[in-house]
Parts: C-alpha cells; structure tokens; sequence
C-alpha cells in the first residue's frame, strides 16, 4: 500500500497561510488513497507558485515553460499513455500564456488531470492582475481595476470539456474526491482550484470564500446536461459552487489513435529495415 | 556528347502542371536517366503562373540547367514568361486552339491538346497528360514506359486508362505531324531501380528509418509534406503524428514525448521556428533530445511563402536566450536529406540536445533519382538510455549527474522505478531548482562540455574541384549541386575554381575549414541570402574573411549558369 510518505518531497517555499499547501496535501493523498505508486506518476508543471508543486512530492517531474504545461503534459501521454499524467498550473500560466492551449486540449480530450491553482492574482511577479482576477480589482499594472474575468469553467464547457469542475482549498477533504473523480475520469479533467492568496489577493480571500462556497454533491444539481453546466458555471457572487459542474463520457484523443492501440510508443521496436518498403514506393 | 536534356511545364495552380512533371521525371527516370527536377509556384490554390522543370541525363546532375530543350505550356503564358531560356532548337509545344498569336522567330509546335484529350478521353482536363505524351515522342522515347507510369500514377481502374489513352493520343498526333528540326532523342538505356523522390520525402523516410515515432507539426510551406507522408504511414508504421494548435504547442508536445522516452521531430519554416524559440531553450535547459526542421523561405515576416532562401543560419544558430549547445545540420543534396536527418536522431540522444536541420524550400520541393539508401548502414545510437537492468541497480536516480563528457545517463519514467526529474529552472543533478552559484556553474559547464565531445562529430567540409586553384567558392546547404556544377563549367572555360562547401554546421568544423582554405587568396562566399550568413560565421570561427560575395535573395535558388556569370564578371 502506497503512503503519505511515498510521496514527501522537499520542503515547500510558498509564504505561511498560501493555499497551496492544502492543494499539495490534497494532490498526495488523493494518489495515496487510489494507491498509485510514485513512480506511475508524472507531474508536469509550468512556472508560477503553483509551478512548483510537483517540486514538493516524489514522482517523475516535468517542469516546462510558462503556460506550456497542457502540451508537454499530452506529448508524454501520448508517448506512453501507461503514464499517470497530472498537469498543475496557475490560473496566468493555464489562462493566460496557455490559453491557446487550454482550449485545444479540452477540444482533444487528453487523458490528463489538470489542476489550476486559481488564485485571480499573479503572485510570483508579486501581485498583478491575473486573467480571473474579478471585475476592477486593482494592483500596481492595473490601476483602473482589472477587466472583465475570464469564466474558465464556462470557457471549457464551451471548448468541449469533458470534466469540469471546481474546487476550494479550503476544504481539503472535497477537494482529494474531486481529484480523484477527475483521475478515474477518462478523458481530460479539469479541476479549477479557488486558492485565497493571502500576500497579494486581499479581496478574495479564505473568509470570502467561506460565506460563499456550497457543494454541488449537496443538491440535486445534474452534471451532465450541458446547458444546465454552462449556466452553473456562471454562478459567481454570493454563492460559488464547488463540485463536479459537467462531465461526459467521450472518447479520449489516445483511445482515437491506431498505433497506440498496440501499446506504448516507448516500448515500440526501431528497425530502420521496415523503411526498405517504402523506398520501393519510389522506385 | 553527354546526354542533357531540359523540359519544362508552365501553366496555372489547378492544371496539374505537378502531377505531369512528376509522371514524365518518373517515366524518364525508370528508362535509366538520372533526373534532377524542380517546382516553382505562387502563393496561391488555383491560377497564378507555376512551373516544373526536369532535367535528364546520363550522369548524375544536382542543378537545374537553363536552356530548355522543350517547354510545355498548358495557359498561354508560358511561352512568353519562358521563351527566353529556349535552347537552341528549343521546340514550345502548346494548345493550338487556345494560342492563336504564336511569336514566328520561335521553333515551335501547336497540337490540339484539349481536342486530343477530349477525343481519346473524353475529359479535356487530360491534356496535360496528352501534351507528356507529345514531349515522349518529340525525345522518340518509349511510349509504353510512359504509359506504366501513367497508370500506376493514376491506377488501373478508369481514370488510369482514360489517362493512358490520352498519353497516347498525345504521341500519335506527334509522330503524325511533327516536322519541326528537334535533335534531342532520349531512348531508355534499361530499367533503373533508382528512386526518384524529394528532399523533404528523404527527410521523412530518415526519420522513419531512425525509428521517429512522435511527430508534431503546425502546417507551413515549405515542410507540411513531411508530415503530411508521416501521417499517411503513421497506423501501419506505429507511430503518431499530431497537428496542435500552434507551433508553440508542437516543440511543446515533442518535448514531452522524447521526455518519455521516444524519438520525436517537428518541422516548420522560419516563421514557425520565431515560435518554437522558447521551447528550443526549454531542449536545451532541461537537456531533451528533440530534432527539428526548418525548411527555410524567403523572410522576415511571410516573406515570399512558396519561395526558397538561406535566410535562417544565423537566427537558428543564436535562437533562445542563454547559452546551451546545440547540433545545425544543413543537407546538400537529396541523399543526404536522408543520412543527415538519420544522424540527427542519433546526434539527440547521444548529447541530449536539439538538433535542427536546416533544409529549404528549394531542397524541400527538388526531386532527384537517389540509389535506394542502404538501410544496413543506418545505425541506431540511442546514446546512455539506461536499460533496465542498470537502473534496477543503482540507488536513487540523478537525471543530471556530473560527468566529465557533459552527458548524464538518462532514464525513461516508468522504466523500473526510477523517479525523473527534469527542470526549466537551473537544477541540482536529482532536477530540483536551485540558485546557488556554484550549482549554477558546474550545470553550465556540464552542458557546455557536449560541445567538445560534439566536434568530433561533425563532418568535414566538402571539397571539390582541381586542389591548386584561384578561386575558391564557399558555401553550405542545398546550393551545392548548383555550386559543384558551376566549378566544373568555369574549370571548361578556362577559370581555375573549386569549392568548400559545408552540411554541418554547428559546432562550426573551424579546424577543417581553416586546412581547406589555407591557401586560397579569392574566396567567394556564395550563399542564397542578403548579407552572407555563412561568412560571418567563417570570420568569427576561423578568422578567414572572404574577398567576394555572391549573393541571390529573390526567392529563386542559384543555377550553375548563375555562378559562373557572376564569376566571369568578378574576373573581367
């Protein structure tokens, strides 16, 4: 049986308080409770505090680009999709810099679980506006308040998503079953993460998050109609819901490919003879 | 008298100017003659003015020659735009019912093309096909040779033999009603079992013979084709080949896969390559091997989208911010298309660095009859992948441990148990981030030292021509058929020039090139760009400068006539 310990990297240096730590908490124990092995894992990771998580556990590690996470993460999935594949980002490395690439991975449906540390707020640069920082919040390169946030559950329902969901973390407990829900999910999961950032966001912070967060799991609430999702994921004031919002069973893009209907594509044979075929081709 | 013969097909985007340039190259190829043949066409998917040039001989030839011994027009507009490069009893074949106002001091030869294809065929779209069939018989050559590629090319079922008809068609009415003064006779000297293929199908079928087994690739002219013919094969041949977003998503996605563990390519142009910089970095940082094509084009910017350039030299050299090795290959020819992008695979994973290939628009589209590449000599070098045994030994795992050749043994997650750990961030040898100075410097030097074990690679710079002459031309890449050829017609006229000419690039074989320019007092550098690329690189490695440039930044690549024009004029 795999163990917390299994997976205890090096200490952490995020600020005291940083939500980021119940995520990382939360990341071990949902991989120890589904009793995955370390070395199953790969984490990939871009830049940001939330790049550095990956970092604090023990499994095989990826550290990219900023916003480059989501395509590095699918290129060794589709390598060897016998990889337990995590990708952890920020909310301006996955919306921001990875835009492009956040929508088109939904659209392919990567076998992948996504983890967006959203805490409305670029902290590592110390503290601008971020692509979900609410409506007017202001920070040193936003002066007039920043402008309208990006929905991004909404935004992947529309891409395409085949898990959507949010989690709080504050509540660690919910958020190690949505991890979990989005780890047996096949297809790619996404898991917003509201995260209070208590050096640079003092707008949206644990006790705001606290008088507004219900779970989805405590009402009658359908994750699989669509358009009731895309009108839940607009929730956003004095209630926020938490929960799985929409989920669908959907082919993934390496279910879709021939070759790797065979097995991995580390474990294919190179044989530069199976060419001479094809030479004759142009003879 | 060496065998030598020009054609050319002019007409519109859409009128299958290609597809009957390729058939007719195929059909003279298999009668035994080494073929070199290039395309050139608009930025455009129907009209516009394109062309396909063959050249038959029976030597091996690597450059377009000028004088066209037949052109082919299908719209009218060929004739004008081309006549000028007509031989001496050049012959214009064209549609007589469609160009009525035909330039009298031409030689010259109308055939109802349209007509022909529309009888024998029933589809007027066919003469193009009926116009190969005249060209055959204007070259008395073997119409049945003509007819087995015309329907392996468009299959055996209907379309095959409306086609083959047409052909035939074609070569009746000629022999019918030829009575021009047309020297140029090409009978078949045998069947060959030459292949006639392209560079960039050369590229492909290396990649596919190193055992590349991940492609990622955003569209762009002049490289889709490669992964356009890697798709076709990609199910029966195991492997995958993605089309993402963008290009960033593409070296991104390579990254990952040659992370896991396979080999991985992705192949663009200039403009696509501006995107892949960050990732290219990203290779070198955390050491991944990753080999990438940059099929050059005219730039900045679009540039001229379908048209050829050596533009990129010093940008692929210097791409990325901060220093970290990196392997330019730049193939000459279409053989070494194949060679160069095999030993790219292998220069990867050995050093575990980027490699690019820096091929072109010209070389990309060229074809050329190749002997059929010798797949015994291709060796598969993965460099210090760790097998299995070997990992289920040794203790905790260092993905980038300090050795004195720079390269670190390299695991494969989920290979035993080993953890592996690679960082964008400066790193300690387990792959975490650090700060520290003294860490930052032993890494530094640590990649840094691949550059000494990487010299020893490089291939030496080809030398040709007589070894005492006076001039001596340099250059690199795809220009070198038309170089070769040049120095063999200035050595006829009385010039005395050879050449250095370099497909490896990067680490710069400084040693090499400085033996073969010791003693050269006129050195041209002769390259198809604005401001001499390779000559910077030359001074700055080698510390020879050059006395002379030849430049050519149209979009079109060099001929040999070219060459030896500017050369004459360097002399008068």
């Amino acid at each position: 049986m795999v163990k917390m310990s299994d997976y205890a990297g090096k200490p952490p240096a995020w600020c005291p308080g940083c939500g980021n730590f119940a995520i990382l908490t939360a990341v071990k124990r949902a991989l120890v409770e589904l009793d995955i092995e370390p070395y199953r894992v790969l984490m990939v990771s871009g830049i940001g505090q939330a790049g550095k998580l990956p970092h604090y556990t023990r499994c095989n590690v990826l550290n990219v680009l900023h916003g480059r996470t989501l395509p590095a993460a699918a290129g060794a999935k589709i390598a060897n999709p016998e990889l337990v594949v995590i990708a952890v980002g920020g909310d301006g490395d996955g919306y921001g810099e990875g835009g492009n690439h956040f929508l088109h991975s939904l659209r392919r449906n990567h076998d992948i679980t996504y983890l967006v540390h959203n805490n409305q707020v670029y902290a590592l640069t110390k503290g601008q506006a971020s692509p979900t920082s609410d409506l007017g919040f202001v920070t040193k390169t936003t002066p007039h308040g920043a402008w309208m946030p990006l929905n991004s559950l909404a935004v992947a329902i529309a891409a395409g998503g085949s898990f959507v969901a949010r989690g709080f973390a504050g509540d660690v407990d919910h958020l190690v079953g949505l991890i979990k829900k989005g780890m047996h999910h096949r297809g790619f999961a996404l898991i917003d993460i509201l995260q209070p950032c208590v050096s640079f966001n003092h707008k949206n912070t644990h006790a705001w998050y606290r008088e507004r967060v219900y779970k989805l799991e405590d009402t009658d609430y359908d994750p699989s109609n669509r358009l009731a999702a895309f009108e839940k994921s607009q929730e956003w004031g004095d209630r926020i819901p938490i929960g799985v919002i929409y989920r669908e069973d959907r082919a993934t893009f390496e279910e879709q490919i021939p070759a790797l209907k065979k097995g991995s594509l580390v474990k294919q044979k190179i044989d530069p003879r199976q060419v001479e075929v094809l030479m004759q081709e142009f003879v | 008298m060496p065998v030598d013969v020009n054609l050319m097909l002019g007409g519109e985007a859409g009128q299958g100017v290609q597809a009957a340039g390729y058939v007719m190259a195929k059909a003279l190829a298999r009668g035994g003659y080494h073929i070199f043949a290039d395309q050139d066409y608009e930025s455009r998917v129907r009209g516009g003015h394109n062309f396909f040039r063959i050249r038959a001989a029976d030597r091996e030839v690597g450059a377009i020659s000028e004088a066209l011994d037949v052109l082919l027009d299908f719209n009218g507009e060929s004739i004008d735009l081309h006549k000028k490069e007509l031989a001496d009893k050049g012959v214009v074949v064209f549609d007589k019912d469609k160009v009525k106002n035909i330039d009298g001091s031409i030689n010259h030869f109308g055939v109802p093309l349209e007509q022909l294809a529309e009888d024998a065929a029933k589809n007027k779209i066919m003469s193009n096909v009926v116009a190969l069939g005249v060209t055959m018989s204007l070259l008395n050559y073997d119409l049945d040779l003509l007819g087995n590629v015309v329907s392996e090319h468009f299959g055996a079922g209907d379309a095959g033999k409306a086609n083959v008809a047409a052909a035939t068609a074609g070569y009746q009415y000629a022999r019918a009603n030829f009575k021009g003064d047309f020297i140029k006779h090409l009978s078949p000297t045998g069947r060959s079992k030459r292949m006639l293929l392209d560079g960039n199908q050369a590229i492909a079928l290396g990649a596919m013979a190193a055992g590349c087994k991940f492609v990622a690739a955003y569209p762009m002219t002049p490289s889709t084709s490669i992964m356009e013919y890697m798709a076709a094969k990609a199910d029966d041949f195991d492997l995958v080949v993605v089309q993402p977003e963008d290009e960033i998503a593409a070296i991104n996605m390579i990254i990952g896969a040659a992370f896991a563990g396979v080999r991985a390519m992705t192949v663009t142009s200039g403009g696509g390559f501006c995107l892949m910089v960050e990732g290219l970095g990203l290779a070198g940082m955390t050491e991944t091997p990753i080999v990438v094509v940059d099929g050059q084009r005219a730039g900045p910017a679009i540039g001229l989208p379908t048209r050829t350039e050596q533009g990129d030299l010093e940008f692929v050299l210097h791409a990325s911010h901060g220093d970290f090795p990196r392997v330019v290959l730049a193939p000459a020819t279409i053989q070494d298309a194949f060679w160069i992008t095999v030993k790219a695979f292998n220069l990867a994973e050995e050093y575990q660095l980027p490699v690019i290939i820096l091929s072109d628009q010209y070389l990309a589209s060229s074809y050329a009859t190749v002997e059929t590449f010798d797949l015994s000599r291709v060796e598969i070098k993965r460099g210090q992948l760790l097998p299995e045994s070997e990992i289920a030994k040794s203790g905790e795992y260092r993905r980038y441990e300090i050795t004195p050749s720079g390269i670190s043994p390299r695991a494969l997650p989920l290979q035993q148990r080993a953890l592996v750990v690679s960082d964008s961030d400066e790193h300690d040898q387990e792959g975490h981030l650090i700060e520290d100075a003294e860490t930052r410097t032993a890494m530094m030097l640590k990649r840094l030292r691949k550059l000494e074990g990487l010299r020893k690679e490089i291939a030496e710079p080809r030398i040709y021509g007589p070894a005492q002459a006076e001039m001596t031309l340099i250059g690199w890449g795809s220009t070198y058929g038309a170089l070769k050829e040049a120095v063999d017609l200035s050595n006829r006229d009385g010039l005395k020039v050879n050449l250095v000419h370099l497909n490896e690039i990067w680490p710069f074989p400084a040693e090499a090139v400085t033996q073969a320019l010791q003693g050269t007092k006129i050195r041209y550098a002769v390259e198809n760009n604005a401001t001499a690329q390779l000559a910077h690189l030359l001074r700055a490695e080698t510390g020879y400068q050059v006395t002379g440039k030849i430049l050519k930044f149209d979009g079109h690549p060099f001929s040999p006539g070219d060459i030896v024009r500017e050369l004459k004029k360097e002399v008068a």
